[in-house]
């Protein structure tokens, strides 16, 4: 008897949970050959909003983790991933990539998880200083995260460029919000299922998929969000995302890359989502010494 | 304390004839009340009547004279960014820190509120509560939130219970009296009927859910058993008793639909903070938030609101 084959629901994935959207929408997008991919959510504001709420409820753990904890976890996200490369290249071929560009999507997108990884417990060294001042104070600076970023992922891309958007952001204590790729979401919800068994708190990472047309607006005006990431190549929609984020002057960042590049990835994704903290501590003036800490 | 027999005789015949509560039919109706549908102009004036219901609270062993002092400050500007809110109806606090708190709500309309009767535990003899409630009454306090003692009412002894409420109410003088029950100690819902037509007929100007020590604390099951009570007492005798659930209720969502529930059970009469009180320290915020989302169309963060 041949078998029927039922099309994915694939679901959202908010605070460490996969619910459906609250709105109960969906949408079916198709590949070049007018292949449905999956039953996708259509996400709603209200989604925005609770991936919003559990992104800030998670933040305090995450950043406050130590460093080489934090590198732990993103190691594990790698060995989850290479764990279920297989689903990921059908999932990238059935969306239109060769068969030899799956693999190397895959293989890049695990190589820059533990590159990430690896730079969890390093960036702070290099991003922090200590100041020379001519005052008796101590005076140091140290990266701090931001909060809550919004991760706007890019349209072209639907795994490599996600994995290179929201790493280095939760590398440096951040929790994330991300808006996948519209019309090439399925691996960014088994993203979230490798996620969700690596040991990454929940609410660290919350990934929606839909219409940004319709949830870029609430994400970037949402007042809670601190920092906003754009990987797409859309300036009307860039110049929109800026716009609101004057509202709580949120730091908003836009990267046009090609992701699938080796070398497109770097210290510097990880440093622009740190706020700097400079610490004036007083010491004691030795008399006559010179360097008196 | 003759006024007290004869109370309590006449409550040993209400008493036979406490109901018992269909559980099964408490969940079905308190469910219901969850799924109106409050348009936006009701609910921005759902939200506002909400925040003037709120018994603004810090009970805690680390409170100080400066946290109160910012709470009671906190009671008068709620969000001083938004023009036209109405302030909280009262602050509650532990009797140490009602003369503080006295001195910082003068002449703003804000009560204070204070626990007593050896909150939260109600383990202390009867002249230690009597002498608290006095304390606190005596510094000034307007409300006076008192324990039960749940070891005595689950061990049987109503009318210990009983003449400990009267006694407590005579203490008051002219403060009002809120009768809190402590629902999750309580076990059934059965329990908290009992326990709400004693302290009504005790002598409770308001019957209360919770000390906020204890979960489940106020859920809308046992929030609904006590209105059952008030409004059949209400019935019988016309005389209206008061109702303030506390712990637990944290989201507008909820206070709304505690609303819906007061106004379907009781009334409108009920709709003031007269006769209806929220005991809650972080519900104000996220009202306040929703009342900003409302105002500007955007979600906020609570980085812009007072700490609560």
């Amino acid at each position: 008897m041949e078998r029927l084959e039922v099309l994915k629901t694939y679901k959202i994935y908010i605070g460490g949970q996969f619910p459906r959207t609250e709105s109960g929408r969906y949408y079916m997008p198709v590949n070049k050959a007018g292949k449905a991919l999956g039953n996708i959510c259509l996400s709603s504001r209200k989604d925005v909003r609770n991936a919003v709420s559990a992104a800030r409820k998670a933040f305090g753990g995450w950043s406050e983790r130590t460093a080489f904890n934090r590198g732990q976890i993103l190691y594990r996200i790698a060995e989850m991933l290479e764990g279920r490369r297989s689903q990921f290249i059908e999932e990238l071929i059935l969306q239109g990539s060769t068969k030899k560009a799956a693999e190397e999507e895959v293989n890049l997108a695990i190589d820059r998880i533990v590159y990430y990884a690896g730079w969890c417990d390093k960036y702070q060294a290099i991003v922090s200083s200590v100041n020379p001042v001519a005052s008796s104070h101590f005076n140091f600076s140290v990266a701090e995260p931001m909060g809550v970023v919004g991760v706007v992922a890019p349209e072209n891309s639907s795994l490599i460029g996600l994995v290179s958007l929201v790493l280095p952001a939760i590398c440096g204590g951040n929790t994330v919000v991300v808006l996948a790729a519209e019309h090439l979401p399925l691996c960014a919800v088994t993203f979230a299922e490798v996620v969700n068994s690596s040991d990454v708190p929940g609410g660290v990472i919350n990934i929606l998929t839909g219409s940004n047309k319709e949830m870029n607006p609430t994400l970037s005006t949402h007042m809670d969000v601190n920092a906003l990431v754009y990987g797409g190549n859309d300036s009307a929609a860039l110049k929109e995302l800026q716009e609101n984020a004057v509202l709580n002057v949120k730091r908003v960042f836009a990267y046009s890359n090609n992701w699938a590049k080796a070398d497109a990835q770097g210290l510097h994704f990880v440093s622009d989502l740190q706020e700097i903290k400079t610490t004036w501590h007083p010491i004691e003036n030795i008399g006559g010494a010179t360097s008196s800490y | 304390m003759k006024k007290n027999q004869d109370k309590k005789n006449r409550f040993q015949l209400e008493y036979l004839n406490s109901p018992a509560v269909d559980k099964v039919g408490v969940e079905e109706r308190v469910a219901r009340f969850q799924t109106r549908s409050i348009k936006d102009a009701s609910k921005m004036q759902g939200l506002k009547m909400a925040l003037n219901m709120i018994d603004l609270t810090t009970l805690e062993g680390k409170d100080t004279h400066g946290k109160v002092k910012q709470m009671c400050y906190k009671a008068q500007h709620l969000h001083d960014v938004l023009p036209g809110l109405p302030s909280v109806a009262a602050v509650c606090v532990y009797p140490s820190m009602v003369k503080i708190a006295k001195k910082e709500v003068a002449g703003s309309g804000v009560n204070v509120a204070s626990v007593s009767t050896a909150f939260p535990s109600g383990q202390a003899p009867l002249e230690v509560k009597i002498t608290d409630t006095k304390f606190a009454v005596d510094e000034g306090a307007d409300e006076i939130d008192m324990v039960i003692s749940r070891g005595k009412f689950l061990s049987g002894e109503y009318n210990y219970v009983f003449d400990e409420i009267a006694m407590i109410k005579e203490a008051c003088g002219k403060a009002r009296l809120k009768v809190i029950l402590e629902t999750g100690e309580l076990a059934t819902l059965d329990n908290v009927r009992k326990a709400s037509d004693l302290a009504i007929y005790a002598g409770a100007d308001f019957i209360k859910t919770s000390t906020g020590k204890i979960q489940p604390a106020a859920t809308m099951q046992v929030t609904y058993t006590m209105l059952m009570a008030i409004k059949d007492y209400y019935d019988k005798t016309g005389i209206m008793i008061g109702m303030k659930p506390a712990g637990g209720i944290s989201t507008s969502k909820l206070a709304l639909h505690n609303l819906v529930m007061v106004k379907e059970v009781l009334g409108s009469a009920w709709l003031t903070n007269e006769w209806f009180r929220f005991g809650a320290s972080s519900l104000a915020n996220d009202v306040l938030m929703q009342i900003m989302k409302a105002e500007t169309g955007v979600y906020q963060s609570s980085d812009y609101f007072s700490i609560d």
